[in-house]
Order: structure tokens, then sequence, then C-alpha cells
């Protein structure tokens, strides 16, 4: 299963990738929401996103918004947001705008899992909701 | 360096009031837990303040001791399985047992900082219409203090809230406290908590239909497991149930109490035919009707 892994840090993306590999993703990398249109026109069978929300040339909520013009009522592929942003009121908007899920960073690999698991995306170690 | 005299004092008060069995094996388990407590008490180490508690048998330091030792990491909606089959299983089969009286009581026995009876309240909540006109109790009990502080506050960090729980969840049962998050009172008003050793008597808790004792039972030794099994299976309904931890199960143990496996994992039920733990496989009960995987 491919995932694309959209964040303008270059340590996070490593970190992120080496975990969701150890779920057994196949793991592709955006530096912001632009280039992450664009990988998403190259594979289209990615299913997985995780979104960092600040990035130069297009911020997550604005990749967010763009898919939503693109991919309609469609579910896929699903969105996990992935930020410093930590206040419920910016929670409420990434998920309006057609994130599955939220992380607050920081994160562990546990929550990782945990989240991806809730979404059906499992490989999870700990078998949660 | 702890010393041996001191650490045999420690693992025997725990023994005494938690009936928590320890080893030199956990000999970090004591170094970690109680440095804190030597030095928040102003002791200049972990054997000074074994000491003091010989010779004073000051009961609120004891009780710091246990409380620092019995708490143990927990989150919400942990190991997800049992909660699963509550949701699929136990609410459906309650739902129709207890038709007239409209209640449901439902005892967390080790809730620790409350993550576990905060996940009961919340689906509950969930279920909404399946349960208009139904009362459901939720009453946990820990043999800490401390942690039923925390509990009843429903304070939780940021790592806390993100651990087994969903965001839309979050986002409908809690409320934003700077860097904290706290249950609104719809769901924390659905939990009662209050301080119960399980090796002290029961019949306080009455009667109930869902007890959760998970992750406790792997610290009992098999006598004490046997004690806090009889006397906990004694309160449970004839429709009841009990979830154990993942990792727990009561082989060897006599008990009422059958357990059910089934495809989300294991609970255990009130047996009314045979006595004694009689252990039946998933193709046995389905026979019987019992079980549905």
């Amino acid at each position: 299963m491919k995932v694309l892994v959209v964040d303008d840090s270059g340590p996070i993306r490593k970190i992120m990738g080496k975990m969701l590999r150890r779920m057994g993703f196949e793991v592709l990398e955006a530096c912001h929401g632009k280039e992450a249109l664009v990988q998403l026109e190259k594979h289209p069978d990615i299913e997985l996103l995780t979104v960092d929300w600040n990035m130069p040339e297009m911020n997550g909520i604005e990749l967010l918004e763009a898919m939503k013009t693109k991919r309609g009522s469609e579910p896929k592929p699903t969105i996990v947001m992935v930020s410093t942003e930590n206040e419920k009121s910016k929670i409420v908007r990434a998920m309006s705008k057609g994130a599955n899920e939220y992380i607050m960073k920081p994160f562990t690999e546990e929550i990782l899992t945990e989240k991806l698991t809730f979404l059906g995306m499992g490989g999870s170690k700990n078998d949660k909701r | 360096m702890i010393s041996k005299e001191i650490l045999t004092y420690f693992f025997s008060i725990l023994y005494q009031e938690s009936g928590l069995v320890l080893d030199e094996s956990k000999k970090y388990l004591i170094e970690t837990r109680l440095e804190p407590i030597a030095a928040q008490e102003g002791f200049e180490s972990i054997n000074a303040l074994g000491r003091a508690l010989i010779q004073k048998r000051s009961p609120i330091l004891r009780q710091k001791v246990v409380d620092a030792m019995t708490t143990n990491e927990t989150y919400f909606f942990r190991d997800q399985r049992p909660f699963t089959i509550m949701k699929e299983e136990v609410f459906p089969a309650l739902i129709k047992a207890k038709e007239k009286s409209k209640q449901i009581h439902i005892w967390c026995a080790a809730s620790s900082t409350g993550q576990e009876p905060y996940s009961l309240a919340m689906m509950v909540k969930e279920m909404g219409p399946k349960l208009a006109g139904w009362s459901v109790q939720i009453q946990a009990t820990d043999i800490s203090e401390d942690v039923l502080k925390k509990a009843r506050l429903g304070i939780y960090s940021q790592h806390e809230v993100q651990r087994g729980l969903s965001t839309p969840y979050l986002l409908r049962y809690f409320t934003q406290k700077g860097l904290t998050w706290q249950l609104k009172p719809v769901i924390r008003d659905m939990v009662r908590f209050r301080r119960l050793n399980l090796l002290s008597n029961l019949s306080s808790v009455g009667d109930v239909d869902v007890v959760f004792c998970r992750n406790i039972l792997i610290y009992f030794d098999s006598k004490t497991k046997q004690n806090v099994i009889a006397r906990i299976s004694d309160l449970i309904t004839p429709e009841g149930v009990l979830f154990l931890g993942g990792s727990e199960a009561l082989m060897g143990i006599k008990s009422s109490l059958t357990r059910i496996g089934t495809a989300q994992g294991s609970y255990y039920k009130k047996s009314t035919p045979n006595k004694g733990n009689t252990e039946k496989t998933v193709p046995e009960l389905k026979r019987r009707g019992v079980c549905q995987t």
C-alpha cells in the first residue's frame, strides 16, 4: 500500500517514513502541497497521505482543499494530518476540510499505529479501535 | 543501592496492602517508583524511607508507597477488543436480559487514572437510542487515592488523549484547557470513582453485570488470584460477564465462570449448571448456542 508523507522537514519525513515502512507501507515523499499534488497525479494508487500543516508553497490545509475539490465525495485517499498545531479549533478545521484523523506533534509510533488502525489501515501491534 | 532488608520489607508491605507480588527481578521498579517519594518526603535514599517506615509505621507514608507501586499505565480503549465485544455482544445480550429493570451495572475494578471507565462511558453515550430509558451505572475503583484524584478530574495530557482515542471522540467529548484536555461533564458524571482494595470486603460494590478487572491479576500470586476472583464472581449477576487483561486467564483457578472465546478475544460468563472453572472451546459453546463468533 502506498503512502505519501507530506512534510517540509527532512528529518520528520525520514522518521515518518521509517515508521510507515515498518508497518508495511511503500513510502513516497513530498516537501509541500504542490509537490504532493504532482505525486498524486503520478501515483493514483496512493491510498494514504500524512500531511503537515505549515509548509512553504502550499500548506496542508490548502492541499486538503485542493484534494477535496478533486476527489469530491470519493473517500480515498485517506488523509491523516500530522501537525504541531494543537488547538481544538484547528483540529476541527482540518477535519472539516477532509482529514480523516489528526495527530498532534510530538507523537509516538504507537499513536501513529493506533490512528491508522482506527482507519482500517492496521498493521497494528496492539489491535486498537 | 537499596539494601536486601529494605527491599524485602517493601515486598512484604506491598503484598499485605495490595496483594502485589514482586521479587528481585522487579528491584528496578521499586527504585524508579520510590525514589521520587523518598525525595519528596525529605529522605536521603530509599533505604532511609524504608527504615522510617519500619520504625514509625506511618499509615500515610505507607499508603504513598503503595500508591506509587500500584499505579499502572493505561489508555483509552486499551486493547480495543474488550470494547468491541462489549458493543457487539455483551450490551445486546444485557439489553435483552434486563429489559424489565432497564438497569446495567458496570464495575472497573482497577481503574487507575480513569481511561477505562471513561471509554465505557463514551461507548454508552455513542449507543444513544439503543439505551434510551436505561440506567447504566459505571463505578470505578482503585487502591490508589492519587490516581483516583486524577481520574475524577478527567484531565489528560496531549499524549494521553492521543493514545487509543480517535479524533472524532476527542473533539466530541473533550474541552481543551491549555496543553491539557478535560472530559466534558456529560461523560465525567457517568462514572463514580472511589477507593477500594480488592483484598478487602467487596460487598459495597453490589451486584454487577459487567466487571473489567484487567491487568491486575498478573501481579497476584495464585492464592490471592483465587481469592479475588471468587469474591468478584460472587458479585456478578447470572447474565453478567468479566473481562480480564489480554495476557490474563483463569486457568487453574476454580470459579463459577466460563470462558467465552470470540473472534475478538475472550471474556468470562457466569456458568450456572456446572461448578468449577469450566473452560469451553468455541465450537462447544456454539453447539450450546452460548457464543457467537
